[in-house]
């Protein structure tokens, strides 16, 4: 059968088995290897991407049933050359070893802080439950996630303020475009 | 953007040094989180077959026929390969790291449930998964040995009956210790105390499941093998061995891996499968395991059934530690120790304790069950070890009615007696503990814990505090006693200074996680003084790299660092050569200093690494005698093991309507000798007393009476989650190394064996009210509550 979705931004359009896994799709037709697989039971969330902005187990999506949707995964996590607050946050605060958990981890985090700008250290660990991290013990993932927000808020303190003084802020010193901080 | 820390840690890292170590951002990070890391299943090469292997459903059985017929006309699929056909080449068998053999796939017998059958080469995965379904194995069901302590019995089904001459279950004895001498110690000692203890079966489970891409080119005879490997240059000599290749035309490349722990330093059948479907295909072959395939067959960790005893005065002088284990091993004994360590480090299980005698006699058996034994962040055993003194430890506190901190502090080995030799002959190189029990016991506010618990037992509440404290042997180790398979354990690694000045370091060992990009251009940076980012650090490639046995054991720092200190050291010694012809003194005037030489008592005349770099490369003299170029290889073999320590807290709270235990606090304070990464270690430490959690409450590995795999998933097999693990705590003390050369101990497995006895022993504490004093691992709220009402039991 023929799917077309909106991946990272670009319309793809492929040519597939009725059973392909969304997984496979990214990875296997699009090579987009990003994105992992790490269990046959929908338990590690190595797999997480977005579909319509929301994190799912892209191993327990079929390909087919993304069609005609938008959706998001690690690559398309940067801006450019800019990494998200995000990505910054892991890497400032340890928060991966291996990696092999790190993508579906970071989209599961940014869509919370996208509905949740400033979420308590329990609201995070509440967020990545559904994802197994075999390397960090999970501390250093739940400081990269509030390191994110933290950066956020400042930027967007800084962006409000030249606002105020100057009535120019489109975007702020960070480079980050003021919506993305919204 | 700016730099923000919520959170700074209460004891900070006091390492000043200017270009090596400290807390350094990870080099390796910028493409995990882009997502472009490289791991094996992202390897997609043209033309490239996917193969999936076919496993037995039963534990023990005989083949009685197999028909492959259904299979071959699936679509998609290029060959079906079975045992039989394996034989005709000589390639059914492989040599396990253990002197044993496992088959590569069953030819007349399987022997655990998940054990390779057959397998199939397709098109695509799922191909290859739709064939297997097609091919038809007729068994004839055995009844299978799953219970390790009946495997000897006169009755006992006979499992490998493809040894020759083989009779029984039995797999090796085992003893270390002096018996009469301990029998003496324990004949006269006031307090005896003795408990039985399961460490369960375990498994690593790594997030990425093993897997390997094999392309053999019949042209130019050359195998290139991408795969899920901790130790490539180990693995290429192996396959030189099993399959007969010539070891030039074989490159193993490991390139990230998501996880290994032990789990990805043996051989499996599959990588062996992919490399003859890739001979017999022509084409590049994929094999990638699932997640039960991984849970099932490949390496688990501990299954040691113990009796611990530990004789003392009754003023608590602890004079003699005596021990009894059944090991299973399961199937085949692929155990990953050095060969002349059947039972790996265990013989350390005298831990940290000066007493006068030690015992250990152990027997080994095989069962219907996975191969494996040596794996999860255990350092070759030492978890076994630990959990065992620990536990006694505690069980004796309880007895004679003393603080275990107390206990643990009056038998420390003191700092004056290192190197101090061990009961079983193990050499301790350095350590001084009483300073970091004492810093942990700070940190956790001991004292007022205790009398939190005194108020909370008043009213009914269930708080246990436990402690644990372990000495570690990491590192090994000196050839002339440690070797696999008659590969001496010792590691290479070459540097190459560049005209520029910058550099490149290419290292034995391979990175699962541990940041090796980041550390060893930290070590180099230190000696050379070239800034650690331009260092290049190359791993995981054996056509790239020199030869060394791998990471695992905690043995990267402590033999490759050690390697990479020397390396950098030998370069430098050249450096200072050609530095005395360029300012026209001797070497004996000159100093060296950040990165540069300076005359003495001149510091304006001076030379740094890259002019000194460039003149090695250059048109320009060098002095008598020296070639030209700035670079060197060494192969370093350690004189002894290094030995870390550490102290552990753990606070629990367990309610006593559900028996549900929650790790409320944890602190842990470790002593890996000198501090490489302070960010690193903490995050090493970090993961492991994660796996504590797990291994202390929510995984095993469990199985029927039929040897059904009861833990085949991750719905089945409990690993820990975010929400099940609390903030850690940590600190640190420093006892350098002595012998290392930069002091440097290793630390990649020290959380993991000092924190399911501190767990474990918390849980028994919060118990306390209800006489318990001993409860085996896992503590699931159903174990908890059977302990509760009296009925603790063992797991298996
Ligand atoms: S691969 Fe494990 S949840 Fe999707
Ligand atoms: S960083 Fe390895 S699994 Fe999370």
């Amino acid at each position: 059968m023929q799917v077309t979705m909106t991946v990272n931004d670009v319309e793809v359009t492929r040519e597939i088995e009725a059973r392909l896994l969304l997984v496979h799709f990214l990875r296997d037709v699009l090579g987009l290897t990003g994105t992992h697989w790490g269990c046959d039971t929908s338990n590690c969330g190595t797999c997480v991407v977005w579909l319509d902005g929301e994190p799912v187990k892209s191993c327990t999506v079929l390909a087919a049933m993304a069609g005609g949707h938008q959706v998001r995964t690690v690559e398309g996590l940067a801006k450019g050359a800019e990494l998200d607050p995000i990505q910054q946050g892991f890497m400032q605060c340890h928060g991966l070893q291996c990696g092999f958990c790190t993508p579906g981890m970071m989209m599961t985090a940014r869509a919370l802080l996208d509905r949740n700008p400033d979420p308590s250290e329990t609201e995070i660990r509440e967020a990545i439950s559904g994802q197994i991290c075999r390397c960090t013990g999970y501390a250093t993932i739940v400081r990269s996630v509030r390191w994110a927000a933290v950066a956020e808020a400042q930027a967007a303190a800084q962006v409000t303020e030249t606002t105020e003084s100057s009535e120019a802020g489109e975007i702020d010193n960070a480079g980050q475009p003021a919506e993305a901080v919204a | 953007m700016t730099t923000v820390h919520e959170r700074v840690d209460t004891f900070h890292d006091n390492d000043q040094k200017p270009v090596g170590y400290g807390r350094m951002l990870r080099k390796e990070d910028p493409r995990f989180l882009r997502g472009r890391g490289r791991y094996v299943d992202d390897v997609q090469l043209p033309g490239m077959l996917h193969l999936a292997i076919l496993r037995s459903p039963v534990a023990h059985a005989r083949i009685v026929s197999i028909d492959t017929s259904a299979a071959e006309a699936s679509p998609g699929v290029k060959a079906v390969v079975t045992g039989a056909m394996l034989a005709q080449q000589n390639l059914a068998w492989m040599p396990t790291l253990s002197n044993d053999v496992q088959a590569v796939l069953a030819t007349d017998k399987v022997r655990f449930q998940g054990q390779e059958v057959a397998f199939v080469v397709a098109e695509d995965r799922y191909a290859a998964r739709d064939a297997l379904e097609l091919i038809d194995v007729e068994y004839d069901v055995l009844d299978p040995v799953i219970d390790a302590r009946r495997a000897l019995e006169s009755d006992a089904p006979l499992i490998r009956d493809d040894l020759d001459g083989k009779t029984n279950n039995h797999c090796f004895d085992w003893e270390t210790g002096d018996e009469a001498a301990t029998e003496a110690v324990f004949a006269r000692a006031d307090v005896v105390v003795s408990q039985d203890l399961v460490y369960p079966r375990v498994h690593p489970a790594p997030m990425e499941t093993c897997g390997a891409v094999a392309d053999y080119d019949a042209v130019d005879g050359k195998l290139r093998l991408w795969s899920t490997t901790q130790a490539p240059h180990a693995h290429r000599t192996l396959y030189a061995i099993v399959a007969g290749l010539p070891e030039h035309k074989i490159q193993v490349i490991s390139p990230d891996i998501g996880g290994g722990f032990g789990n990805k330093v043996p051989i499996y059948p599959g990588y062996v499968c992919a490399i003859v479907a890739s001979i017999v295909t022509g084409k590049p072959v994929k094999w990638m395991e699932d997640r039960s395939e991984n849970l099932i067959s490949t390496g688990f960790a501990r299954d040691y059934i113990m009796r611990g005893e530990i004789a003392a005065t009754r003023d608590g002088r602890i004079l003699g530690i005596r021990t009894n284990v059944l090991a299973d091993h399961g199937a085949f004994n692929g155990t990953a120790a050095p060969v002349k360590y059947p039972a790996g480090f265990f013989g350390v299980f005298t831990g940290s304790y000066d007493i006068e005698a030690a015992y250990c006699k152990m027997t080994a058996v095989y069962t219907n069950k996975a191969p494996g034994g040596v794996a999860y962040a255990c350092s070759f055993r030492i978890t076994e070890a630990v959990y065992l003194v620990e536990r006694i430890v505690d069980c004796l506190a309880d007895e004679l009615g003393m603080d275990p901190a107390e206990l643990r502090l009056k038998n420390f080995i003191q700092p004056e007696q290192f190197p101090y030799t061990t009961k079983t002959g193990w050499v301790y190189d350095s350590g001084n503990y009483e300073p970091t029990m004492r810093l942990a016991m700070e940190m956790a506010g001991y004292d007022e814990l205790r009398r939190e618990q005194a108020e909370k037992r008043a009213r009914d509440e269930l708080m246990g505090i436990g402690i644990a404290f372990f000495t570690e042997a990491v590192g090994a180790g000196p050839r002339k006693d440690m070797d696999i398979l008659g590969l001496g354990m010792a590691d290479g690694c070459e540097l190459r200074v560049h005209p520029t000045g910058k550099a490149v370091v290419r290292l034995s060992v391979q990175s699962q996680g541990q940041g090796h990009e980041t550390t060893f251009a930290q070590i180099v940076a230190e000696e050379i003084g070239i800034p650690p980012s331009d260092i290049e650090v190359l791993h995981g490639d054996t056509d790239n790299t020199p030869f060394g046995l791998g990471t695992y054991g905690s043995r990267s720092t402590p033999v490759s660092g050690a390697a990479a200190a020397l390396v950098a050291r030998k370069v430098r010694d050249k450096a200072r050569i050609i530095a005395s012809g360029m300012l026209e003194v001797s070497v004996a005037d000159l100093e060296w200093e950040k990165g540069a030489f300076h005359v003495a008592g001149d510091p304006g005349r001076s030379v740094t690494i890259q002019d000194i770099a460039l003149r090695a490369h250059g048109a320009g003299d060098l002095p008598e005698g020296i070639e030209g170029g700035l670079e060197a290889q060494i192969c370093y073999n350690p004189s002894n093991l290094t030995y870390p320590h550490g102290a552990y807290i753990c606070v629990v709270d367990i309610d006593p309507g559900t028996a549900q235990v929650t790790v409320r606090r944890f602190i842990a304070v470790d002593d890996c000798g000198t501090r490489i990464n302070p960010m690193i270690i903490e995050g090493q430490v970090h993961g492991g007393l994660t796996d504590g959690v797990g291994m202390a409450l929510m995984e095993m590995i469990a199985f029927d009476e039929d040897g059904n795999c009861l833990g085949a998933s991750l719905m089945d097999y409990l690993i820990p989650t975010s929400l099940e693990v609390p903030d850690w705590e940590t600190g640190f003390t420093v006892t350098p190394s002595p012998h290392h050369p930069i002091g440097a101990k290793g630390v990649g497995e020290s959380a993991t064996v000092g924190s399911p006895p501190a767990i474990v022993n918390a849980v028994v504490d919060a118990l306390k009210p209800f006489g318990v004093r001993h409860a085996d691992m896992p503590l699931t709220p159903s174990r908890v509550w059977d302990a509760m009402r009296g009925q603790a039991r063992p797991p298996i």
